[in-house]
């Protein structure tokens, strides 16, 4: 199992959208990934897409975490979508929905951030 | 009913923690857990795992976990064992979102989410021995032959 890390740079917001298992093993390549992006790009804002994750772990919260922590810095957003049942109980339990946005799917994810 | 037992070890590298929560996920199937039940089961295992590797182990690759399950009834009891550094001090490794590596972005998260997903979990940890994390999880099962 890994992870399929997808990303699309526009008007300094970063869509990623995650396919397959993010956990310590995999969330390494999406620190380096996202944060080489994020400074390459200039992004202020992040649009993540969780549709095709099917698996999370508390390694997932620290990397989500970590890029969060990095588009603040710029009064950055981050704005979460299609968000699973499983995934949403770890959100909860580590209070990661005080400090992110959930919107139901990518169209309205970006259409929040004014680049839809 | 029979108690049923499994036991795998493996090198404590970070590929493995996918290899380990699907085993465990994969010999847990017979007592057809719910897949909210499945899904906690492999977060557990994979928060316990990872555990071992970057703080048991500091990451060093000749280190070897060990996992047991043994299935009685509709109980899972679960071990996961290191013989890593051990934890200097367990109720402060249990609060959420307490690390000891916040550089490498760890969330601190992990022990509560095994609290959270399990009835019962025991730590047991020396200083340069290692450490034996024993969860148990009861399975909602027969729900439907109750209708």
């Amino acid at each position: 199992m890994s992870l399929a890390i997808q990303m699309e740079a526009k008007n300094g917001v970063l869509l990623i959208r995650l396919n397959g298992e993010l956990d310590h093993h995999t969330a390494e390549a999406l620190r380096t990934q996202a944060e080489n992006a994020i400074q390459k790009h200039q992004i202020k804002h992040i649009v993540l897409n969780l549709e095709e994750l099917h698996f999370m772990d508390s390694s997932g919260l620290g990397v989500i975490l970590g890029r969060y922590k990095q588009i603040q810095k710029n009064k950055g957003e981050m704005v979460i979508c299609a968000i699973s049942p499983a995934v949403k109980r770890l959100f909860e339990m580590s209070g990661l929905f005080k400090i992110v946005k959930v919107e139901r799917s990518e169209k309205n994810a970006l259409q929040r951030l004014g680049v839809a | 009913m029979m108690k049923n037992k499994m036991e795998i070890q493996f090198s404590a590298l970070s590929q493995n923690e996918s290899f380990a929560r699907i085993t465990v996920a994969a010999f847990i199937a017979q007592l057809d857990p719910t897949m909210d039940e499945l899904t906690e089961i492999k977060t557990v295992v994979s928060e316990a795992v990872t555990n071992s590797i970057i703080h048991g182990y500091e990451n060093d690759p000749n280190g070897v976990i060990y996992i047991a399950v043994i299935l009685d009834g509709d109980t899972i009891e679960l071990t996961i064992r290191d013989e890593g550094i051990g934890i200097d001090d367990v109720e402060e490794a249990k609060q959420p979102l307490f690390t000891t590596k916040p550089e490498l972005e760890r969330s601190g998260m992990g022990f509560t989410i095994m609290e959270n997903f399990m009835d019962e979990i025991h730590v047991i940890s020396h200083q340069g021995e290692g450490t034996i994390i024993r969860l148990k999880k009861h399975l909602a099962r027969n729900k439907a032959l109750c209708n």
